[in-house]
């Protein structure tokens, strides 16, 4: 127990005190899940429309695909981006293993799924007669899915915020694909392993602290533009 | 709503991320990907080592700090540039292999063998290999790191010397994690384990496991840097990686080695060898 107070009470100083190295992980952990998350939406919402907007045939299994890949183990991502980013593997050319970039694109593909099936039911929770109703008042296509979007826009900013909450936190694909670097690619959950392994409990529990703050501040943000114009 | 004010903000997201994916500035000097033990990185050594030599040098270095079993396999497959290891054996084998040249010693440490206060199986009266045998015929828990780190090779070579089979018994459970999660576990389960001194120190004021044999010969840990063969893999920063080796064994940072931790746990952590003759003769 007193190694929580112990923590809170560093996580104050670190905060107070404006640590560089700590301002610099924290900054790092928002910017590298913000953009990942901003991929996520852009692809992933593409998807949901694509999906469903659009009747085919296996429809149904792309749907279940999308909903399995809501619990895609980060780990796994991360494996899976490690070895295709090797520079002897089929994405080396790239050269972007341990660095900020390869986080990214790990975090992309664990946000893309939760995004693209909770973007996909908000669209499908949406009355079915409106895209008809919105055509045919003359809309353009373009008019049309930004109609659709802003009548879903609560579902689907609580899509934005699950999509952020699973990359924020995640360690297993960070430490893979990033390699934890100092100065780097140590993001806060990586910092916090690491921390731990070294029997600093008290660094470790200041900089959880300190993601559960970052986290709450992020979301705090979404929630107000998500309640500030809620359909009455 | 106002469309444009959208497409505009979408744009410079757009291009805000485009920025952050490309690499910043072709670095003078391609970086050195160094594979080694999480002891060298837990201890806070490479913290102190690292920016000397990139000062020096040039290079930046990317510290993966992983088992030793995944370094050398890193450098089997050409995907790391150097390596700082302590798995003898399984260094010989990547030497054998060819795809590790060059093997020099930089400096050792030891295990320890730790068990619960009191010693309730008795494991401290003899030797370590009899320690060994006396957990074996007390069924006491032992808590392996089961990783094929450094650590767990030579647990199992110890096992084996002690001529015990102890995989698969009851009392014999692995973490599958790094040393300092595998001590909390212990500590916790009030468990006997192995471990190199320098992660016990750094984790002694938050468990509660004692030493219980220490400095015996076979409880030696030394450590090995090998550089991956840029003959067999043509994308391995051979110059860099000779560079970091040459560093590791030079007099001024052998002497930074002995002086290190003395100052943070009363006592030094490693121990240099690289200016010892002959000790690693006969090995290339």
């Amino acid at each position: 127990m007193d190694l929580i107070w112990e923590g809170l009470r560093k996580a104050l100083e670190l905060l107070l005190t404006l640590d560089p190295e700590v301002l610099r992980i924290t900054l790092l952990s928002l910017k590298v899940s913000g953009l990942a998350t901003l991929l996520s939406v852009i692809l992933g919402l593409g998807l949901a429309l694509g999906v469903a907007l659009n009747e085919f045939p296996g429809k149904r299994l792309v749907i279940a695909l999308l909903n399995t890949g809501m619990g895609l183990p980060p780990v796994v991502v991360g494996l899976f981006v490690t070895v295709l980013l090797w520079r002897n593997g089929p994405l080396g050319f790239l050269g972007i293993l341990y660095t900020p970039a390869a986080i990214i694109l790990a975090q992309a593909v664990i946000a893309t799924p939760i995004v693209a099936g909770l973007g996909l039911a908000a669209f499908q929770h949406l009355p079915p007669g409106l895209r008809l109703q919105i055509l045919s008042l003359g809309a353009t296509r373009t008019q049309m899915v930004w109609m659709l979007l802003r009548e879903a826009r609560l579902p689907l900013l609580a899509a934005v915020m699950a999509g952020f909450g699973g990359v924020i936190s995640e360690v297993g694909a960070s430490i893979m694909v990033g390699g934890n670097l100092k100065g780097s690619t140590r993001v806060l959950t990586t910092a916090t392993v690491m921390e731990t392994s070294r029997g600093n409990f008290d660094v470790a529990f200041a900089l959880s602290f300190i993601l559960l703050l970052l986290t709450f501040g992020v979301n705090a943000l979404l929630t107000h533009l998500q309640q500030r114009e809620r359909p009455r | 709503m106002n469309r444009s004010r959208w497409r505009h903000g979408a744009l410079a997201l757009v291009i805000l991320l485009a920025a952050t994916l490309l690499p910043a500035a072709p670095p003078a000097q391609p970086a050195v990907i160094l594979a080694t033990t999480t002891s060298t990185q837990d201890s806070g050594l490479l913290d102190d080592l690292l920016p000397l030599f990139e000062k020096q040098s040039g290079y930046a270095v990317k510290t993966i700090a992983v088992g030793s079993g995944q370094a050398i396999a890193m450098g089997r497959r050409g995907e790391a540039d150097v390596l700082l290891v302590h798995s003898p054996e399984a260094e010989e084998a990547l030497l054998a292999d060819g795809a590790g040249i060059r093997r020099r010693i930089v400096m050792h440490n030891d295990f320890v063998l730790l068990g619960p206060p009191g010693d309730p199986a008795g494991v401290s009266k003899r030797g370590a290999l009899e320690g060994f045998q006396r957990i074996a015929k007390t069924r006491s828990l032992f808590l392996s790191r089961g990783d094929h780190s450094g650590t767990h090779a030579q647990e199992l070579k110890l096992w084996k010397a002690a001529g015990i089979t102890a995989e698969g018994q009851p009392w014999y459970q692995e973490t599958g994690q790094g040393m300092g999660q595998t001590l909390a576990v212990a500590s916790e389960k009030k468990a006997y384990t192995l471990s190199d001194r320098g992660t016990y120190l750094a984790m002694r004021r938050n468990i509660s496991l004692i030493i219980l044999h220490e400095g015996d010969p076979t409880l030696r840990n030394v450590y090995h840097v090998i550089e991956v063969n840029p003959m067999r893999f043509p994308k391995v920063n051979g110059a860099g990686a000779r560079a970091f080796a040459d560093f590791l064994v030079s007099k001024v940072v052998q002497k930074r080695i002995k002086e290190f931790g003395i100052g943070l746990y009363g006592s030094p952590l490693f121990f240099p060898d690289a200016d010892v003759p002959n000790v690693d003769a006969g090995r290339r």
